[in-house]
């Protein structure tokens, strides 16, 4: 696999290279796309933690509003630095993220109910922050009051955007990092276990609560880091754009076309429906609003009917495959 | 402090919203509690059947009457397609590959209604006097809405206990397997069934069209709402569903006049969280 590491370490290097390169007048644009495909990315690796174990959440939108909300909340009226708010904005959403969990988990609440639990979570963040709008700013959000100040580490605000390309980079690798020790642990064989049948796990000894509830801590804390990033990179938290059953669900497809199995899945996943989003904007400026979720939906659809595995899970399958049985002969021991 | 008469007022009206949101839940659960399938997009396919009533009353002159009739056909005939496109081909995959599917067809619903009609608010104006009983105003609209919706519920209670097909579709939901083994063919009674809960969609589509103006996002309003209602209700369960509805809707009606409208929903969605752990089966479920 000396191959594929090496390609990783490249690609590496080239995104690390990115922000140095002159891209001409377009290059500010350039690194903002890239910022946005870290973020998310990173935000749909911490989901893809609970929904590879069956665990398929479609409330994240309330820890990302969470993160988001109580990040620059805590700066505006309290001036209390990001760095503080953001670990407290992340240790609220996971304390949050318990109290539903437990009983989840208590009463064996799987499947669609779960899924429809997490729904009506995600709606009642979204709408208590519009009906506290007081101080939430209700349904046309609220921005981070920084004063102005430019560029300093005390309130996160930089006016160049290379400095959160690199911090969006680096997220990006913590999230997959975070995903590749899940991936590796004894964690992984419980939670798999539990998610084909939970009273069969727990009948071989495996603490079903337990797993459970540190998964969700783990995929809560790390998507409310998301929002709290997302948050300080736009100056600005609105409940649609980072709250609710519209975020909860794009996060869900993203990865879900990417594949939600494999590493690099909500990465590819990501990428593609920015990527593609864009550029529909670009091409038709305003004259075809809607066209770009026209098009996710279809392929929503299309993914899950032809390849529930996702893009890059479809992939990396195929490959596998390939690598474990040489042409023509017996499955080969690899 | 409020004048009880704002109450009362809000009690009657939650009366007259649960009508609807009963027809609506109905509809979801027979296809739920049939085909087992939860159809993420069927508040949206609701909106469909309003921008059809729509068009055909503002664009082409049709009497109401004649565009809600036909308003009851285009359901049925998006509850055949999202059948035979979507559901079909992954009836045998994992119930969250299901749940995504028709989760994406709620998004290309909601973008492809932007892109074609764009996000403006449209709606027929139906103008009927409003009624005063003891100082409390009702809308004659949403009466007559209420009244035709628990019509619709009684022909669909008909049809399932007075038809041969009916029969068959409650058996379905009943034992899968056995059904097969009676020699009743499921596929075509899945099929029946997405026409029906289609045609239901219809039915609250015109109603809802002469009370509420339709937009593309319609259906984020009520389809969450909707889901709650049924899961309450207990899946497949009819009665469960339709006295679900109403306690949702006094939930929401009453709490929107006591607090606000947000909070109304809030409340409804935390008192939904909180059955699901203490009686996941629904409020009307046997405990096991």
């Amino acid at each position: 696999m000396s191959g594929a590491r090496l390609l990783g370490l490249a690609g590496l290097v080239a995104l690390a290279l990115v922000p140095l390169l002159p891209l001409g007048p377009a290059q500010e644009y350039i690194w903002h796309v890239i910022i946005q495909i870290f973020l998310w990315s990173f935000v749909g690796n911490a989901w893809s933690l609970m929904g590879r174990f069956g665990l398929v959440s479609l409330g994240h939108g309330a820890f990302l509003g969470m993160g988001a909300y109580a990040t620059v909340l805590l700066w505006n009226f309290y001036g209390m630095t990001p760095w503080a708010g953001a670990g407290l904005a992340i240790l609220i959403t996971v304390a949050f993220a318990l109290v539903v969990a437990y009983p989840c988990s208590r009463f064996q609440v799987v499947g669609h109910y779960f899924g429809l639990v997490t729904l009506a979570v995600g709606e009642v963040i979204r709408l208590l922050i519009v009906a506290e709008r007081d101080w939430t700013g209700g349904s046309l959000g609220v921005t981070l009051t920084t004063g102005g100040t430019a560029s300093d580490w005390w309130t996160l605000q930089f006016a160049d955007k290379r400095v959160f390309y690199y911090v969006g980079l680096a997220a990006w690798l913590f999230g997959l990092w975070v995903w590749w020790r899940v991936d590796r642990s004894m964690a992984r064989s419980a939670m798999e276990a539990i998610g084909e049948d939970e009273t069969a796990a727990a009948s071989v000894g495996i603490r079903v609560a337990r797993f459970k509830m540190a998964i969700t801590a783990l995929s809560a804390g790390l998507t409310a880091l998301g929002g709290a990033l997302l948050a300080l990179y736009l100056a600005y938290a609105n409940p649609d754009s980072l709250a609710g059953i519209g975020v909860s669900l794009r996060i869900v497809f993203a990865v879900v076309l990417g594949g939600m199995y494999a590493l690099l899945g909500p990465f590819v996943g990501t990428a593609l429906t920015i990527a593609l989003s864009e550029y529909l904007r670009i091409y038709f400026g305003i004259k075809l609003i809607g066209i770009a979720e026209t098009i996710y939906g279809l392929l929503l659809i299309v993914f899950i009917i032809f390849l529930p595995a996702g893009i890059y899970g479809s992939i990396a399958q195929a490959v596998r495959r390939r690598l474990t049985r040489p042409s023509g002969g017996l499955p080969a021991r690899a | 402090m409020l004048d009880p008469i704002f109450i009362l007022e809000a009690v009657v009206n939650g009366i007259l919203l649960g009508g609807i949101l009963a027809l609506l839940a109905l509809g979801l659960n027979l296809i739920f509690g049939v085909i087992d399938i939860v159809w993420i997009a069927y508040v949206d396919l609701v909106t469909l059947c309003m921008y059809g009533v729509y068009f055909l009353v503002s664009l082409y002159g049709w009497p109401l009457w004649l565009a809600g009739l036909a308003g009851i056909g285009i359901g049925a005939l998006l509850g055949v397609l999202v059948h035979l496109l979507i559901i079909t081909p992954i009836l045998a995959s994992p119930p969250i590959n299901q749940l995504l599917a028709t989760g994406g067809l709620l998004f290309f619903i909601q973008s492809a209604a932007t892109l074609l009609w764009s996000t403006d608010h449209r709606s027929l104006r139906v103008s009927l006097p409003t009624l005063e009983v003891g100082g409390i105003f009702i809308s004659f609209t949403r009466l007559l809405a209420f009244g035709l919706a628990i019509l619709a519920m009684v022909a669909l209670y008909l049809f399932l206990t007075r038809t041969y097909t009916g029969t068959a579709i409650r058996a379905v939901s009943q034992d899968r397997e056995a059904i097969a083994l009676m020699g009743a063919r499921p596929q075509r009674l899945y099929l029946v069934t997405s026409a029906v809960g289609g045609a239901m969609a219809g039915v609250a589509g015109a109603l809802l069209i002469i009370q509420y103006a339709v937009h593309p996002y319609f259906g984020g309003a009520f389809g969450p709402l909707t889901f709650m209602i049924c899961v309450l209700g207990g899946l497949g369960n009819m009665v469960g569903a339709f006295a679900a509805a109403f306690i949702m809707a006094q939930v929401i009606s009453v709490g929107g006049v006591l607090v606000s409208t947000e909070m109304g929903y809030v409340i409804a969605f935390v008192i939904f969280i909180v059955l699901m752990f203490v009686r996941p089966g629904g409020i009307f479920a046997r405990r096991a």
